[in-house]
């Protein structure tokens, strides 16, 4: 299997790639976290892409059990179908549902599975999945059947560090950060999203976009996709460098600053340091 | 092969283990890298580190692992004394200033700081990069390196280009420094954590058997909403005087409560806490709130938060009439001590910084009257604290 590279419209840094080929080597979970924003599922996405396989994404929500990524035995249907007088109830096999690490497990090519937000389940979900992760097996009791995994598939775990994860799961996975790209390395995320932006109105957007990131006090920063999602809507609009320079000037709010700003309080507060800047002057 | 490496790093408590280890073997011989450092940091930090808050002491043991003690020979000559104090100057608080003051001014101290230098370059031949971290230096303690100020970094006669490691891009991240815009969310998260006890949506049993039976037997499933968060919060925040100097760490972490908590009472009160308290600080004066009366509204499964520096003359704690506002009948700590008898769980956060509490009387005085359970401002503090509440 080839070494991951990053795509034509993901770029990864040297570390991240160092990352995930580690983790494709050692067959061991890579961990990720970094400010809401930077890639983290997209990185999982690009990665099967890129190696051209299925990518099986397992979104995880607060009602979330490790259970329901091996399977689970939908007994209600069941009842209902026994007191139906149903011929499918003899068989207990036709009321397993496969969870998302089973279809892992028995896929043909080796897959991505993507556990995205892994934070958001309960504190006891890592825990649960300890052993499944470790020996990427596990046993259905209805059926007394074992699953093995035909070949380890490349997890891939995401975190927005909602809640702390037990040192036992993190033992067993590999753990990158990632960290928020510098000017060069966005200018190049940029370029691979928009490949004919102009130069200069890129260059007055990324001054605007890093001058706001480095504001004080603002409480959700603008990060990568609220930058892409800000140009498109630049280049929708067709507003043009001049425009934003003056912006950056005269330290007024920038144009269809809803995209980046999200919160009223910080829109409120970019408004007021505006205004006391004009005052000095 | 690399165990001194690994050891370093576990010197630096950054915690992993003998799994890491093995893991990092292997993926040197599996080739992943080679004979590149910058390919060998990255993947060793992704395998041997789990937590981007100890990014920073995998950085500082790689740095010293790996320049370490040979690459830098210090000469204190090449250290102009003046950038070495005004560097000095720009770190410290102004009761820090006076504490060197106190210990015969800093040029007393900075000689002391050439001695102890002199004294290291012998016995380490070729000095220690990181002066102060040896823990035995007295300045560590006046916050002289509280970030690990490297002296001498940029006098140094390797003018390398700077490593990623010595970059240090991940101190902030550091779970003691105190609450910052970025790490309020982590705030919040930690205490949504105590927050959830509560179990998950559940089959409602009884209503289901009931529900069945009504259907002449055909199942009628029933479930129960989910359990809500129980905990009730009360919170007492000091008010005006030196807890000025930490307003913001207070409103962040005041919002972040705010938000999270259904059931949250909050008050507030100056230095110690009196016979009465407000909610309205612009108020203060006309709308005081009985303390006696807050103590038989809420009922002691309440868990109370003060927020408070505790930086105070102790005879405002102590004796009756110490208040700096108004006379007191009675001494502050009867009314903390009526406050602690009442409800289960009382925990004191303090944003002054720790290491300063031992030279404040009143912060020990309260210290006990919480029973020890004062905790720093911080998100290692708050952790700690929330641990206590439950």
């Amino acid at each position: 299997m080839s070494a991951f590279q990053g795509t034509s419209n993901y770029i990864a840094s040297n570390e991240l790639q160092l990352a995930v080929n580690a983790a494709i080597a050692l067959e061991r979970p890579l961990l990720i976290k970094g400010e809401p924003g930077t890639g983290k599922t997209m990185l999982a996405e690009e990665l099967a892409a890129s190696l051209g396989v299925e990518l099986i994404p397992w979104h995880i929500k607060s009602t979330t059990k490790a259970q329901q990524g091996l399977y689970e035995y939908d007994a209600v249907s069941r009842l209902r179908d026994s007191q139906l007088g149903d011929e499918k109830v003899k068989d207990i096999g036709n009321y397993i549902i496969k969870g998302k690490l089973w279809h892992a497990f028995t896929s043909d090519n080796r897959p991505v599975l993507l556990i995205d937000e892994i934070d958001k389940a309960d504190i006891e979900f890592p825990n649960d999945l300890l052993l499944e992760l470790d020996k990427m097996e596990f046993f259905v009791y209805e059926t007394q059947e074992k699953i093995v995994a035909k070949q380890r598939p490349i997890i891939i775990i995401t975190s927005n560090n909602e809640k702390e994860l037990p040192d036992a799961f993190l033992r067993r996975c590999f753990f990158h950060y990632i960290r928020f790209p510098e000017k060069t390395e966005m200018q190049a995320i940029v370029d691979v999203h928009f490949p004919k932006i102009k130069q200069k109105l890129l260059d007055e957007a990324l001054a605007l976009f890093f001058n706001l990131r480095d504001m004080p006090g603002l409480k959700k920063k603008p990060s990568t996709s609220e930058l892409i999602d800000w140009l498109k809507l630049l280049l929708a609009e067709d507003i043009s460098p001049e425009v934003l320079h003056e912006t950056r000037q005269k330290k007024v709010i920038p144009p269809l600053h809803g995209a980046l700003l999200k919160n009223e309080q910080d829109v409120h507060l970019f408004e007021k340091l505006a205004f006391m800047h004009r005052g000095q002057r | 092969m690399l165990i001194d490496f690994f050891c370093k790093v576990r010197d630096y408590k950054v915690p992993c283990t003998l799994r890491e280890l093995l893991d990092l073997i292997r993926a040197l011989e599996q080739g992943v890298v080679f004979a590149s450092i910058d390919d060998f940091y990255s993947v060793s930090r992704t395998i041997l580190v789990k937590d981007e808050a100890h990014f920073d002491k995998f950085d500082r043991a790689f740095a010293d692992y790996f320049t370490g003690v040979a690459s830098l020979e210090l000469d204190l000559s090449e250290i102009p004394e003046d950038w070495l104090k005004k560097h000095f100057e720009k770190q410290l608080s102004a009761e820090e200033k006076a504490k060197i003051k106190a210990l015969g001014g800093l040029d007393k101290l900075m000689e002391t700081l050439a001695e102890r230098l002199k004294e290291q370059e012998k016995r380490h031949q070729g000095g220690n990069k990181w002066i102060g971290t040896g823990g035995t230096s007295p300045f560590g303690a006046y916050g002289y390196n509280p970030e690990g100020i490297r002296i001498g970094q940029d006098e140094s006669r390797h003018r390398r280009a700077t490593k990623v490691w010595d970059k240090r891009e991940f101190k902030n991240l550091d779970a003691n420094v105190e609450i910052g815009t970025r790490n309020l969310k982590v705030a919040l998260r930690k205490l949504r954590q105590f927050a959830r006890t509560g179990s998950s949506e559940e089959l409602a049993l009884d209503e289901t058997i009931a529900a069945t039976a009504r259907n002449a037997g055909y199942l009628d499933i029933k479930m129960k909403p989910e359990r809500h968060n129980a905990i009730k919060v009360l919170m007492f925040f000091d008010i005006g005087g030196s807890m000025d100097d930490h307003i913001k760490v207070c409103e962040q972490l005041f919002s972040a409560i705010h938000g999270e908590f259904k059931h949250l009472e909050f008050f507030y009160f100056h230095n110690c806490l009196y016979e009465n308290v407000w909610r309205d600080n612009n108020r203060r004066r006309s709308e005081k709130i009985d303390l006696l009366q807050v103590l038989n509204t809420y009922s002691r499964d309440y868990k109370v938060i003060f927020v408070g520096d505790a930086t105070m003359g102790p005879y405002e704690i102590t004796y009756p009439g110490g208040s700096v506002e108004h006379w007191n009948e009675e001494a502050g700590n009867v009314w903390m001590k009526r406050l602690t008898d009442h409800f289960d769980k009382v925990i004191w956060l303090n944003p002054q910084n720790e290491a300063q509490w031992p030279y404040y009387a009143s912060i020990n005085i309260m210290k006990g009257l919480v029973d020890n359970k004062m905790y720093p401002l911080t998100l290692a503090g708050l952790g700690q604290g929330i641990k206590a509440l439950i």
